[in-house]
Formats: C-alpha cells, structure tokens, sequence
C-alpha cells in the first residue's frame, strides 16, 4: 500500500466506513452475513487500489460504487434459487391495502386521498425523517424491497433491473408501483398527517 | 377516462419512463381535475428525490 494510502486509510475511518457500508447494503439485502460478505469483497477490492485518491471523499465514492456491483452480484446470485416476481402473504396485503384506497369506480376513497407533502427540502433536513423513511423501507416485503432499491438506491434502468432479475417490464412496473405506494401510504401514516377533502 | 387507480400506476412509470403522449394527455387531463392524483406525483417525486438524498448521504464523508 501507498504512504498515500495509508494515509487515507486509519482503523478508524476503515471502520466507519465498513459500518455505513453494511447498513446499505443490509438495507437491500435483508440479510446480515450476505451484506457483510458484500462489503468484506467491496472493500478488499477497493483497499487494493488505494493510491491516487485525491481524499477520503473520492475513496468513499469508489468504495461504494464497487459495493453496488457486490450487491448486484449478490441479488443476482440469490435469484438463480428464488423467484422474485411470486407474490408472498406481504405483498398481497401490500396490494389488498392499495386497493382499499379506491371506490368501486377506481377513484380515491374518502380518507385515503393522498395529501400536499410540501417540497421536500425543508422535510429531509429533518433528522427523524430519515428514522421513519428507513424503517418504512425495512416495512417493504422483501423482493418488493429489492427491485425498487435496485432502480433507486443502484440507480439502474427499469430494462436493467428486468435483465437481471428476469423478469417482464410490466412486471417490474407493477412491482416498482407496489413499492411506491406502500412507502407513499407508510409515510403518509407515519410522518404526515394523513386525510384530506375528497376527489 | 382515465381512473385514479390508473393514474397511480403511470405515474409510477413516469418516474421509469417517459411516458407516450397519448398517456400523458389524458395524465394531465385526470391531474388538471383531480387533486388527489396531483398530490400522488408531487409524492411519487418527492420520493425518488428522497431516495437520491439517502444514497448521497451515504456516499459522503461521514466527518
């Protein structure tokens, strides 16, 4: 390792680096020994190229960007042994749940409106936004979870996310509209005061 | 018409997608009357802004 390396790379920041790392990627996954897996192979990756970074900033920036490929790598193998398009008990209530806000004539029902959130800017300063926006994604079934943190957190196209899962566009739009709603209906619940006049 | 059932779901896809211009005028005639479904995008941006700030937060040096 470089002196410049070494330099960047004390125990301590190691550390915190390492745990940042493994919450994201725990988040995705939902599983701790795969996520720290993911973030063990991410960062021997990334140690063993740590010279010529110009600060701490751009080895985080790389670090994690060899973690999203782990991630992707994990999800990808995991999903030779599962189906992530089946429907378990939580999605259906996720979707019994969104059909509930409707009348029979497709159209919201009294209370279920959603409301005026504001911009977002004054909300995301607000630190215990950021507690229940996470433990709202936590509440998302766990396929649900991966698709739309695939195309969010990971930042890949739709087309992407359906190559890698192998799964249809109208599938992965009706996964990633699931996704939404349950956190828009989670948030609405647990961070703003919910019901407003009708349609 | 468009229902707001329906309009839920292209709305999602607009943050996936661009959206066909047969799609999104009779988005936009829905949004021009429906409040509920107005408020729905505004969410469904706020959301995914939302997601970009959590993804940068994290990437940010944590002195």
């Amino acid at each position: 390792m470089t002196a410049n390396g070494n330099l960047l790379i004390d125990d301590a920041y190691l550390e915190t680096i390492r745990r940042d790392m493994i919450k994201f990627a725990r988040l995705q996954l939902r599983d701790q020994a795969q996520a720290e897996d993911a973030v063990q192979e991410a960062l021997l990756a990334a140690l063993g190229n740590a010279k010529g970074f110009a600060g701490r900033a751009a080895l985080k920036t790389w670090v994690f960007a060899i973690l999203r490929n782990k991630i992707v790598d994990s999800i990808r193998q995991r999903h030779r042994t599962t189906n992530i398009s089946a429907l378990s008990s939580e999605e259906e209530s996720l979707d019994q749940a969104f059909e509930a806000q409707f009348k029979a004539n497709a159209h919201w029902n009294l209370g279920a409106r959603p409301s005026d959130w504001g911009g977002p800017e004054e909300t995301l300063r607000q630190q215990e936004f950021w507690v229940v926006f996470e433990a709202c994604l936590e509440h998302l079934p766990e396929n649900t979870a991966r698709v739309f943190m695939m195309r969010e957190f990971l930042e890949f196209e739709t087309s992407e996310v359906c190559r890698e899962l192998s799964i249809t566009t109208s599938n992965c739009n009706v996964i990633l509209h699931r996704a939404r709603n349950g956190l828009r209906r989670c948030l609405e619940k647990s961070w703003f005061s919910a019901g407003e006049q009708p349609c | 018409m468009l229902t707001c059932k329906n309009a839920t779901q292209l709305l999602s896809e607009a943050q996936d997608r661009k959206l066909a211009l047969s799609e999104k005028m009779r988005l936009e005639i829905h949004l021009a009357l429906c409040k509920g479904c107005k408020n729905y995008r505004n969410q469904m941006k706020f959301l995914s802004q939302t997601c970009r700030r959590f993804v940068e937060e994290r990437n940010k040096d944590s002195e």
